[in-house]
């Protein structure tokens, strides 16, 4: 378990700038994750993105990067003092929740080669089954950040039960697996070892490399599932986003 | 008709890697690229050029074959080449013929090669690069008998040069101290965990890719701290991760863009090349530094970079390298005199 002595904030303290290589550097909010820490770390990271010299903005769970053209635009103490002066512009942390601008509509599988790890989840849920998959369905999770491999969301939460640790041992799963731990969801884009459990797999696929919009979910997003039957999702492949639809919810 | 250089006998893992995809990390997309992007620079140099699309070579070449006249850089790992059986120096741009066979064999130092066009690769952009990213299905590994798209190469009579004693980062081939400097992780680990990992002998581990490469290390790794529930933070090409059983990995081009396993820190810009080309036998170690070294270092490896075109000298063939000197016409153009002055008509 982690020492909470070692970690630098609580979620409701001042969030930390840090230097991330020589280019960069990441505001943490909270170390561990908290809906309103992930707020801050994608408000901000919409505001970073104006700031003098800087070239990329990846907002993550709790924490977002922000990098800057070091040396040739800027230098490190001017860059640091930018940022940290747009962190002391505001409260972060009490940004209130926003409703999700898109809707996704993704077709998932729950049959069995499908979803090789969801007794195990159900079980460290302390459900059933059948309770586990009517929780995934129901959970109407949002895109709280879009990582590790391109396109990838991170979504939750998912209800407290779920709050189980990503396991010790990895195991391999293959491109669209929906996985859970920590009451997060993660759809994978490409085949991968991972210690999450997959519960479930989808048809769409978050990454493709020749499409116009390559990554099309967006942090922030909410996704909604509808179960398939394994030879369903199978026939969905070919369709465009793998038979995913989306809405504009304003 | 397109030019093409062709891959006659491909060795493997055999690639097409650039400078990468900066810019996309928020769609979870890493910078990718060549592993040693010093070697695109220095092939640059090399051919009077901008760093463009390379061969990247892990371990092996190949043979090849152009079908226009143009030139090749060779750079990065220094590994056994021939052109149509000569030897060939390495750390050099040469002429080459179309029908030649350029033959590159294993690295005789270092880890991965670069053979750079003087006619730059014309593949198609995908994002903005030609970089080949295997694990999420952009480009593919190369294999015998593809031909490679080149444009016009702007100067293919340019002759031969080199960077003698391989140039301004000859040295990082051989291994030695890596710097690192802090990074957004580092105080989750205590100071004595820091100097354990700072005492420690490392290698090249065997599961080391594009995405990252594996440290190990006989000493025992009292710097392992646990992931926890810990929220999964950016992370990027440099930074030291600390997995499961305190094997530490540093991330390498074709990184994740986000990150569990507690990181200690971050490989300094100027040190990457080094770790990046430390084969599986020469000994590293980790020496953290303060952020004033750190700047002052950067500044320096960014003048060397600047400098490199600077290094670039003509290469004169070594007459004992000429297998038929006799057969060369050494003296030509001699005559009374008269023909070079025009009064004398």
């Amino acid at each position: 378990m982690i020492d909470p002595q070692a970690l630098p904030s609580a979620p409701t303290g001042q969030p930390q700038v840090l230097p991330l290589g020589m280019d960069a550097f990441l505001v943490r909010f909270a170390p561990v994750f908290a809906p309103q820490a992930n707020r801050a770390a994608l408000a901000l990271g919409e505001q970073a993105r104006s700031l003098a010299g800087v070239t990329e903005v990846l907002p993550a769970l709790t924490s977002t990067m922000v990098r800057f053209d070091i040396p040739e635009t800027t230098d490190r103490a001017t860059a640091r003092a930018a940022l940290q002066q747009l962190v002391d512009s505001r409260d972060w942390l009490a940004l209130p929740d926003a409703p999700a601008r898109r809707a996704w509509t993704l077709p998932l599988s729950f049959d069995g080669d499908d979803a090789p790890g969801l007794a195990h989840a159900a079980e460290q849920a302390g459900i059933s089954e059948t309770r586990a998959v009517e929780q995934i369905l129901a959970a109407k999770p949002r895109v709280l950040a879009i990582g590790f491999a391109p396109g990838q969301p991170y979504m939750g939460l998912l209800p407290e039960n779920w709050d189980f640790p990503r396991q010790g041992t990895l195991s391999q799963v293959p491109a669209g697996a929906l996985v859970a731990a920590i009451r997060q969801l993660v759809l994978f884009a490409n085949p991968s070892p991972t210690g999450w459990v997959q519960v479930a797999r989808t048809s769409f696929r978050p990454f493709t490399a020749g499409a116009s919009d390559p990554t099309p979910l967006r942090a922030g997003d909410e996704i909604r599932f509808a179960r398939a039957s394994a030879d369903e999702l199978a026939g969905l492949a070919d369709h465009p986003l793998g038979g995913a639809t989306q809405q504009d919810l304003t | 008709m397109t030019a093409s250089l062709r891959i006659v006998a491909a060795g493997p893992g055999l690639t097409v890697q650039d400078l990468g995809r900066p810019g996309h990390a928020a769609q979870g997309l890493s910078r990718g690229g060549a592993l040693d992007p010093l070697a695109l620079h220095e092939a640059a140099a090399l051919l009077h050029s901008r760093p463009a699309a390379a061969i990247e070579m892990p371990g092996m070449g190949g043979s090849f074959s152009v079908d226009i006249p143009t030139r090749v850089a060779l750079t990065g790992a220094p590994m056994k080449a021939t052109l149509d059986g000569a030897p060939l120096r390495w750390h050099a741009a040469h002429p080459i013929a179309p029908g030649q066979i350029l033959k590159i064999g294993g690295v005789e130092r270092g880890v991965v090669g670069y053979l750079t066009p003087g006619a730059p690769i014309a593949t198609s952009p995908v994002l903005g690069s030609r970089a080949a990213h295997l694990n999420i299905g952009i480009g593919a590994v190369l294999q015998s008998g593809d031909c490679l798209p080149l444009s016009d190469d702007p100067a293919p009579s340019r002759p031969a040069c080199h960077l003698p004693g391989a140039g301004p980062f000859g040295a990082r081939f051989n291994g030695g101290t890596v710097r690192l400097v802090p990074g957004p992780q580092s105080d989750m680990f205590d100071d004595a965990q820091r100097a354990a990992l700072g005492q420690a002998t490392f290698v090249r581990g065997p599961r080391s890719n594009r995405q990252a490469m594996q440290l190990i290390s006989q000493d025992d790794p009292t710097w392992h701290r646990a992931a926890g529930d810990l929220a999964s933070e950016p992370i990027q090409a440099g930074d030291v991760q600390i997995t499961g059983d305190g094997t530490p990995f540093v991330l390498l081009a074709e990184c994740q863009t986000i990150g569990g396993y507690p990181r200690i820190g971050s490989v300094h810009p100027a040190d990457m090349g080094r770790i990046v080309q430390a084969g599986p036998a020469p000994a590293l170690h980790l020496s953290f530094i303060g952020w004033e070294d750190a700047e002052a270092l950067l500044a320096s490896h960014l003048a060397a970079l600047a400098r490199l075109p600077a290094s670039v000298m003509p290469l004169v063939r070594d007459p004992a390298d000429i297998p038929d000197l006799l057969s060369y016409q050494l003296i030509s153009g001699v005559t009374s005199g008269d023909d070079l002055d025009p009064t004398a008509r």
